[in-house]
């Protein structure tokens, strides 16, 4: 079985407020020199068979990722079942 | 032609009573549309209303964009079919690329929620065409995703072809670029706006009765587009600034028992 990870990030020119409210909670954690701190979405989409990539893309395109906003980039992530 | 508005209703729509509550005070019929019917019952103008569709899940709107009642909504709109979007409607228009730009998190990351003072920009539109550019007007904010954003070349566009409908006065209170409140597509026929003209009908819960002015445009779209496409013989309507619609009101009760047999389905 493989997996098709779907990642999600606000374009670079956009404002991030939640990532950069993270940035500025970081000094009470005692980190210093963070620059800034973007947050984006991760979706892992699961196939039932073969992972098909064309149709994972269509996916992103058009409802996980807002393209006026937002980029996205996808990998087929292969999983080992968890056998115990 | 009777003004006949569809509201529509999706899983976690909010405000959608009260738009069909505003729709009626204007003078017209409303008629309650779910999201799960592709079917428009021959509604005139359609309301995408506000409220947290779909949880609001993944992005505003972002799911609502598929139901099959918008399939049929964007295909009407881009037919001249009036369309106006509020708060989270808003945000559906925008999904459904029938609007550009996108609303993202306010700035501050704060939900707001007050009495807000707008500047009327582009009176060409469908929904507000009783106005003045340049007209101040009160009505409630309420939003936690307001924040209107574009790239550069759409702000210029938004700019150049008077698509920009509201700009927050006295305060922007998500961040807004170029304090936008409202647009309008190319044609006027769609608008999305992010305060509530639906909660200021009524001296009793609202700021203002500014709200009404949005309802009487498109009441007033609506009868001219009919007279010009009837009998262009008769004296154009809505001369002064009461909702020329008003007149017809006399005829609605059939449309109304057809409207409240369908119930918030």
């Amino acid at each position: 079985m493989a997996r098709v990870v779907v990642e999600v990030m606000l374009k670079p020119e956009i404002l991030d407020p939640q990532g950069q409210a993270v940035a500025n909670a970081l000094p009470r954690l005692g980190v210093t020199g963070v620059r800034s701190v973007r947050i984006g979405k991760r979706i892992e989409i699961e196939f039932s068979g073969e992972p098909d990539l064309e149709q994972a893309r269509q996916v992103a395109d058009k409802l996980l990722a807002n393209p006026v906003i937002e980029d996205f980039s996808l990998r087929v992530e292969e999983t080992t079942e968890a056998t115990s | 032609m009777k003004a006949i508005i569809g509201v529509v209703t999706f899983p976690g729509s909010l405000d959608d009573r009260d738009a069909v509550r505003a729709v009626a005070r204007a003078g017209a019929t409303p008629v309650r549309l779910w999201h799960g019917d592709s079917d428009l019952h021959g509604v005139t103008a359609v309301i995408l209303p506000g409220g947290f569709s779909y949880g609001d899940y993944l992005r505003c709107g972002a799911i609502a964009r598929f139901a099959p009642v918008m399939e049929t909504i964007a295909d009407a709109a881009r037919g001249g079919l009036p369309v106006l979007g509020i708060c989270n409607g808003f945000q559906i228009l925008c999904e459904a690329h029938l609007l550009p730009g996108a609303l993202t998190r306010n700035e501050h990351l704060h939900f707001r929620n007050r009495d807000q003072s707008l500047r009327i920009g582009s009176t060409a539109s469908a929904w507000t065409k009783v106005f003045v550019p340049g007209q101040e007007i009160v009505i409630p904010v309420k939003n936690g995703e307001g924040r209107f954003v574009a790239d550069p070349h759409t702000l210029d566009e938004l700019e150049a072809e008077d698509r920009v409908v509201a700009r927050y006065v006295g305060g922007n209170p998500n961040g807004s670029q170029l304090d936008i409140a409202a647009i309008r597509n190319e044609a006027g026929n769609v608008v999305g706006i992010m305060p509530h003209p639906e909660h200021a009908v009524d001296e009793l819960t609202g700021p203002s009765l500014d709200g009404l002015g949005f309802f009487a445009s498109v009441l007033r779209h609506l009868s001219g587009d009919a007279l010009a496409g009837v009998a262009s013989g008769l004296a154009s309507p809505g001369g002064g600034s009461e909702p020329s619609a008003e007149s017809e009101s006399a005829s609605r009760a059939p449309v109304e028992s057809m409207a409240s047999s369908r119930g918030s389905a």
